[in-house]
């Protein structure tokens, strides 16, 4: 199975519109949103069967029993994090707690213990057709890197072993959950936007995604926005041997497509019309046998 | 010599498990004396670094080669440190790379996936 | 020290739909201000700014570093790293200094003291000046995990004794970063796009701000005729809409070359004024009825 990832660096240039619209192109039966903080992709890919959900457990969170508690202030002094509070009393803030379990070990009247805590929440949708795993990371929690793992091992594990091919929608960035996401992948898609931030995130993401030697390409979105940033990127792509798959026009068909809940590709308009071309460059790319790369 | 093959199952029909760091349970085989047990996984609760941890277990095993088919470069540095060679095993059960490997007919992994700053493994 | 200008964070949910555009400008337009970007992982006003005279800072977190001519080896460090940072190998420990959180807990365990710390560079914040607005900027190091410490020194400042409002450019989503970047904000001000990704993603951001308690508004951005999503979520929810900047092919020109609209253009010199006076109003207003600090 051949997994391409679609990434960006900068936010909203347009991967879950593109991530859809191979989707559909491809009939691709398994796919994923690995942007666990904000996934998107299931307002597009409508779904009509009931789901699987589960709830995913983050780093345990360290809960301080005011009974035990003698107040020594010990478990505030060596907190690394600012997790904990006296204004009432010791308390620890949830959204701040590591789960490193310091307090635990240094208070002397064993009133910290660590629970587990409910971070987010898995959803699978999955039948003889087809798999779609997303989840949503509950706001304020970190460890959204284990989170994308987890979408994609649920993926990967009820997705049928003859499958060809995997398209996973990702997040903004180049943090955690970018490069969770990026372990184990076929080839990443960059969907570039041709502005001055646009160029500086994609540079950043490029970057990140080179120290996992996967395939790389590069398609530009909006592109007639700014025809000499364009011309910047690909020089870009071109100085640096990254190939180039495409590039896609602005389209305000494509805004009412998809607040319809239909990809591009689903209407007939410019973005839809270009985004075949990003798809077939890309697609040829993806299933080109190179130097041994594992399969 | 002893070996460990990430798996499944309980059993030697299971198969090897597709992640180390994150395998349900270990399987330590004895060659020599064909004696076997296996172990749960503590290593899978891990929020990360569960391939470093998964590698401390085995390394504390006197295990001299693990059976498997990825590996992470975290868990590959602690194997390499201990001394325990990295094998890539075959499709199939535990039993046939058991055998594959007696006959001599795995190679060494050679391949290993960089890690992502705790978040997997 | 904390500052006594008004802290002023600008989030949206989803990427893309203008938090910098409305930071950089709104920063522009007043008198004298600082504008912070939170967003280290993919940090943009800089490139607006282009800020002078700019200074360094390295921003590094806590590594172990073991005595191995001290460690007995027990292990008790090894057990207790809840992150598997720590190894211990043929007689010997091992950091594993990617996957540690610098939590100091095997330093304080170890009972032979063999355990000290050094720093591990993960990123740098730079200030710089462009006209009226002291531009501070985070950048983390690529392949880094998280910008949190970057952003908490971001924050952390005395920043100026002056009553300066400072507008803090906040990452996208709703996740721990985020929640960092708006901890000690008086007021947020949350930017919409007219789409139902935008309208999703809003909602969640919405979420945060309220378990906050932070006093917030919205700013609908990329306006066109017709219905709006964002503007029915506000409506529906009675969330103040501050102001709305028309989907405008100069302005996405202007933003797409990375200039401040406000300082090239009349129009959204005027534009960002009025957005500006009315945040100002609603900021003070907010923070009087309802003090953060």
């Amino acid at each position: 199975m051949k997994q391409l990832l679609i990434l960006s660096g900068k936010g909203g240039t347009g991967k879950t519109t593109i991530a859809s619209a191979f989707i559909k192109l491809s009939s691709a039966k398994i796919y994923a949103d690995c942007d666990v903080d904000a996934p998107n992709l299931h307002l597009i890919m409508a779904q009509n069967i009931e789901p699987k959900r589960s709830d995913y457990f983050g780093m345990p969170k360290a809960e301080i029993d005011a009974d035990k508690c003698i107040e020594c202030g010990l478990c505030k002094e060596n907190c690394r994090f600012d997790a904990i509070s006296n204004e009432n009393g010791f308390e620890v803030d949830p959204y701040a707690c590591e789960g490193c379990g310091v307090c635990e070990a240094v208070c002397p009247a064993n009133a910290v213990s660590l629970k587990p805590a409910v971070a987010g929440e898995l959803t699978l949708y999955a039948d003889n057709n087809k798999v779609f795993s997303t989840a949503q990371l509950k706001m304020g929690s970190g460890t959204s890197g284990k989170l994308v793992t987890e979408v994609k091992k649920q993926m990967k594990t009820v997705a049928s072993p003859d499958t060809k091919l995997a398209i996973i929608d990702g997040s903004p960035g180049i943090g955690c959950p970018v490069i969770a996401s990026l372990s184990g992948v076929n080839m990443v898609l960059i969907v570039a936007e041709p502005s001055i931030s646009g160029i500086s995130d994609m540079e950043r993401i490029i970057k990140t995604a080179e120290t996992f030697r996967t395939k790389i390409g590069v398609c530009i979105n909006k592109h007639d926005t700014n025809p000499a940033n364009t011309e910047k990127i690909e020089e870009f792509c071109k100085e640096k041997g990254l190939p180039f798959t495409g590039r896609i026009p602005f389209d305000p068909e494509a805004v009412k497509a998809i607040n319809n809940g239909q990809t591009i590709v689903d209407v007939d308009c410019p973005s839809g019309s270009a985004v075949k071309h990003v798809f077939s460059s890309t697609m040829k790319l993806l299933f080109k046998e190179s130097d041994g790369a594992e399969a | 010599m002893k070996i460990a093959i990430p798996v499944d199952e309980q059993n030697l029909e299971s198969s090897v498990c597709p992640s180390f760091g994150r395998a349900p349970y270990f399987l330590f085989y004895n060659t020599d004396t064909k004696e076997s047990y296996y172990l749960d996984n503590s290593a899978v609760a891990s929020q990360g670094g569960a391939g470093i941890r998964a590698a401390q277990v085995i390394a504390d095993h006197g295990v001299k080669a693990l059976l498997t088919p990825r590996c992470g470069e975290n868990a590959e540095e602690v194997l390499r440190k201990s001394e325990v060679l990295i094998y890539k095993s075959i499709p199939g059960t535990v039993q046939q790379n058991i055998d594959a490997f007696i006959a001599e007919k795995l190679i060494l992994l050679s391949d290993f996936h960089p890690g992502f700053h705790g978040h997997e493994k | 020290m904390k500052s006594k200008g008004v802290k002023i964070a600008i989030l949206s949910g989803k990427g893309g739909t203008g938090k910098t555009l409305v930071s950089v400008n709104l920063a522009s337009i007043a008198e004298k201000s600082v504008y912070i970007d939170c967003d280290v992982e993919e940090p943009n006003g800089h490139l607006f700014f282009k800020p002078e005279k700019v200074r360094e800072e390295i921003i590094s977190v806590k590594i172990p570093v073991i005595n191995e001519s001290l460690c007995n080896g027990c292990r008790k460090c090894v057990d207790f790293c809840k992150f598997n940072a720590l190894t211990f190998i043929k007689n010997k420990p091992y950091v594993f200094e990617e996957v540690c959180h610098s939590c100091g807990g095997c330093m304080l365990l170890c009972p032979e003291k063999a355990i000290g710390e050094q720093e591990k560079p993960i990123g740098k914040v730079q200030k710089g000046v462009s006209g009226n607005v002291s531009v501070h900027t985070g950048i983390m190091k690529t392949g880094e995990a998280s910008g949190i410490p970057i952003i908490k020194s971001l924050l952390n400042e005395s920043i100026l004794d002056e009553e300066l409002p400072i507008f803090v450019d906040c990452p996208p989503g709703s996740a721990c970063v985020v929640m960092e970047s708006i901890k000690d904000a008086d007021y947020c001000i949350l930017v919409a796009e007219p789409t139902v990704f935008g309208v999703h993603n809003l909602n969640m951001v919405y979420d945060l701000v309220r378990l906050f308690n932070k006093p917030h508004g919205v700013v609908l951005n990329k306006c066109l005729d017709g219905e709006n999503p964002a503007e029915t979520f506000c409506t529906e929810n009675s969330i103040p809409i501050l102001g709305r900047i028309p989907f405008d092919n100069e302005l996405g020109s202007l933003n797409s070359d990375a200039k401040i609209a406000a300082r090239e253009s009349n129009r959204f010199r005027a534009l960002f004024a009025s957005l500006l006076e009315t945040v100002m109003k609603e900021v003070r207003h907010e923070t009087t009825v309802n003090p953060q600090r």
